[in-house]
């Protein structure tokens, strides 16, 4: 039925460095497209790409199509849904790969409805099923209490979301060889519809949230936006970042950009200590690979002490002071 | 300024784990006795938003729900909010369909309702969450889209939005009629108000059937399904979690700190 072959990823880079979810659908697409005995393609959009190609080829590209046009520089949703579908519409993939990321979340939908394909959005897992030699996705549902595993039996092309962090990345070769193909057409500036006025980059003090080596979050058991004082100190003695769950966001005691999960960030820290939050599945879904998981909650049943290493019950607030002092104590010690 | 919600109804997302069963053969959640469905939490921020703008620019609000005829309780919800008006659309027909068919129907029940400026929807739903229909649906009715969206303002026939991105935010413009997804950024919703919630708990919400809209049999026909669940499963992760205890809550955080100091 079928001459569609091959897998796409939309690539995403920042400061001429590809980012690190394309390196890691990269290594994914690798492997899913040896398996097939397909290509492994690329998409990057905008005046910047052509530098990128060498690199996107070394992490395991075949084709890397270049849409060198500044009118997607920045991230548009109408623009780059026009030229993502019109090269779907001609290289026709069989699969098409893109992050959970900002971009991802927002143009994948866009162009599956464009396409009419069959998406699964935050995937954790991907895989061809032997039987049908379809693309099986699994993702989470239920906020995350259950995983769906997924096919696109004729709907094409077969698509997905990858959540950041759940795949390794791809190792470099750089005697790897590859085509750079240019994307044919430009966008059509009467197709955007929706026009980006403003995009402010928030300046953060101290460690990021997405790269810190130690995250305290805090909970709805926090109780109000001045306790959290006590998890940024704890969090400066580690030299960490602070998180927090979805109420704790909601309630406005923290900004919104530090929720953990999976509508938020999703972290993958040495050490995540979690303080009075009970470990609801969609809170859990942003923290599971961190190294070693620390809970302080006073409810002993809570959910968080199932996926916790160490544990301690009680009230927060009798606990976090201790800990802090302490930590400073053999720190300098 | 006339704005059309979509509220789906759920399984309340917010049972505790240990109260989370399915039927793996089935596909199907069971949903735990006694734990009555609700509002997607999503949608229900969604309503917010609208209501906000009815706030500023007075106008219409419609709530549309696909479900079944127990979804009246979600309009219901939506009317006690501060919605004027609300549908809920169920068949048989409807049961089960992917993004393309729950975005089809809404489109359908949309055309037929006639005259908007905007469409809004939740980022996902809390059940099965495909982050999907919005999209579609705006694809299907020919109109603009901003999906997760963190506030949201009008003026004249323009929207602002705002929508945070990983590292800060940006602010879109586009024109009206235009289709808005909302993120629980854009912060708590409303209790309803008393008398609201009895005027809206009396109200007759009329149901709309495949034909009422016009819905066109192939286009719901599963067999046309873009994407098919072939397994669900209870992810298990238990992990030994090694208690810490202490004579006093000081003392077991001055044991934790000795364990933490040696991993760091
Ligand atoms: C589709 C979907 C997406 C979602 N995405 C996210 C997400 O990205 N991130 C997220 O966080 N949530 C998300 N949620 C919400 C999630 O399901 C939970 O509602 C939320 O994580 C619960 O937050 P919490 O643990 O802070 O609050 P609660 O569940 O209310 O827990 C509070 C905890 O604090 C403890 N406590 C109270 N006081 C103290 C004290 N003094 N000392 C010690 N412990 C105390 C209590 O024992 C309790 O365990 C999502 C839900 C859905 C349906």
């Amino acid at each position: 039925m079928d001459n569609r072959k091959g897998i796409l990823v939309c690539g995403e880079f920042a400061e001429a460095k590809l980012a690190p979810i394309t390196i890691e659908l990269l290594g994914l697409g690798r492997k899913l497209a040896n398996e097939l005995g397909e290509p492994l393609s690329v998409l990057l959009m905008g005046s910047k790409a052509s530098g990128l190609t060498q690199e996107t080829i070394a992490f395991g590209a075949d084709n890397v199509y270049v849409a060198d046009d500044a009118l997607l520089d920045q991230y548009n949703s109408d623009g780059y849904t026009q030229i993502a579908a019109n090269l779907c519409q001609q290289a026709l993939p069989s699969i098409v790969l893109l992050g959970h990321t900002d971009v991802g979340m927002d143009l994948a939908p866009r162009l599956n409805a464009r396409l009419g394909g069959g998406l699964a959005m935050d995937c954790l897992a991907l895989s061809i099923d032997p039987a049908t030699q379809l693309l099986a996705s699994t993702r989470p549902v239920f906020g995350g209490n259950a995983h769906a595993t997924m096919l696109a039996k004729s709907a094409r092309p077969q698509m997905a979301t990858v959540r950041p962090k759940t795949m390794p990345p791809a190792a470099r070769d750089d005697s790897r060889q590859g085509q750079v193909l240019p994307v044919e057409g430009k966008v059509d500036p009467s197709a955007i519809k929706v026009k980006v006025v403003e995009r402010t980059k928030e300046q953060v003090e101290g460690v990021k949230l997405e790269d810190a080596e130690v995250v305290v979050s805090g909970g709805r058991g926090i109780g109000g936006a001045q306790n959290f004082a006590m998890l940024r100190e704890l969090a400066n003695v580690l030299g960490g970042a602070v998180g927090a769950t979805r109420p704790a966001c909601d309630e406005g005691w923290v900004p919104v950009r530090l929720q953990v999960g999976q509508s938020g960030k999703v972290v993958s820290p040495k050490l995540y200590i979690a303080v009075a939050l009970s470990g609801a599945m969609a809170h859990i879904a942003g923290c599971l690979g961190s190294k070693v998981i620390v809970a302080i909650n006073k409810d002993k049943d809570a959910n968080i002490f199932n996926v916790a290493h160490f544990g301690i019950v009680g009230d927060y607030k009798e606990i976090l002071p201790a800990l802090t002092a302490k930590l400073r104590e053999l720190k300098s010690g | 300024m006339n704005t059309i919600v979509c509220v789906k109804q759920v399984l309340d997302p917010e049972i505790p784990p240990a109260k989370f069963k399915i039927d793996a053969e089935a596909k199907q959640v069971i949903p735990p006795a006694g734990v009555p469905p609700v509002i997607s939490v999503y949608d229900e921020r969604a309503v917010e938003a609208a209501l906000r703008l009815k706030d500023k620019h007075k106008g219409k609000i419609t709530a549309l729900s696909m479900g079944s005829e127990k979804a009246a309780d979600v309009i219901k919800h939506a009317i006690a909010l501060g919605a004027d008006d609300g549908f809920v659309l169920q068949d048989a027909a409807f049961e089960n369909l992917d993004s393309f068919g729950t975005a089809y129907v809404l489109a359908k029940a949309i055309q037929k309702i006639g005259e908007y400026d905007l469409v809004l929807c939740g980022r996902q739903a809390a059940d099965w969450g495909a982050g999907e229909v919005g999209s579609i649906l705006a694809e299907i009715l020919g109109i603009p889209v901003i999906t997760l969206a963190s506030e949201i303002q009008a003026q004249d026939k323009t929207l602002r939005v705002k929508r945070i991105v990983s590292d800060g935010f940006e602010v879109l413009e586009a024109p009206m009629p235009c289709l808005i997804t909302v993120g629980s950024e854009i912060g708590l919703p409303r209790l309803p108000a008393g008398p609201r919630l009895m005027m809206a708990r009396k109200k007759v919400i009329p149901i709309w059937r495949a034909q009422d809209i016009g819905a066109e049999p192939t286009k719901l026909d599963k067999q046309n399904a873009h994407t098919e669940v072939i397994g669900l499963s209870v992810p298990t992760r238990k992990t030994e979690c090694e208690m810490i205890t202490g004579a006093t809550p000081a003392d077991a955080a001055a044991h934790l700190a000795a364990k933490l100091s040696k991993l760091i």
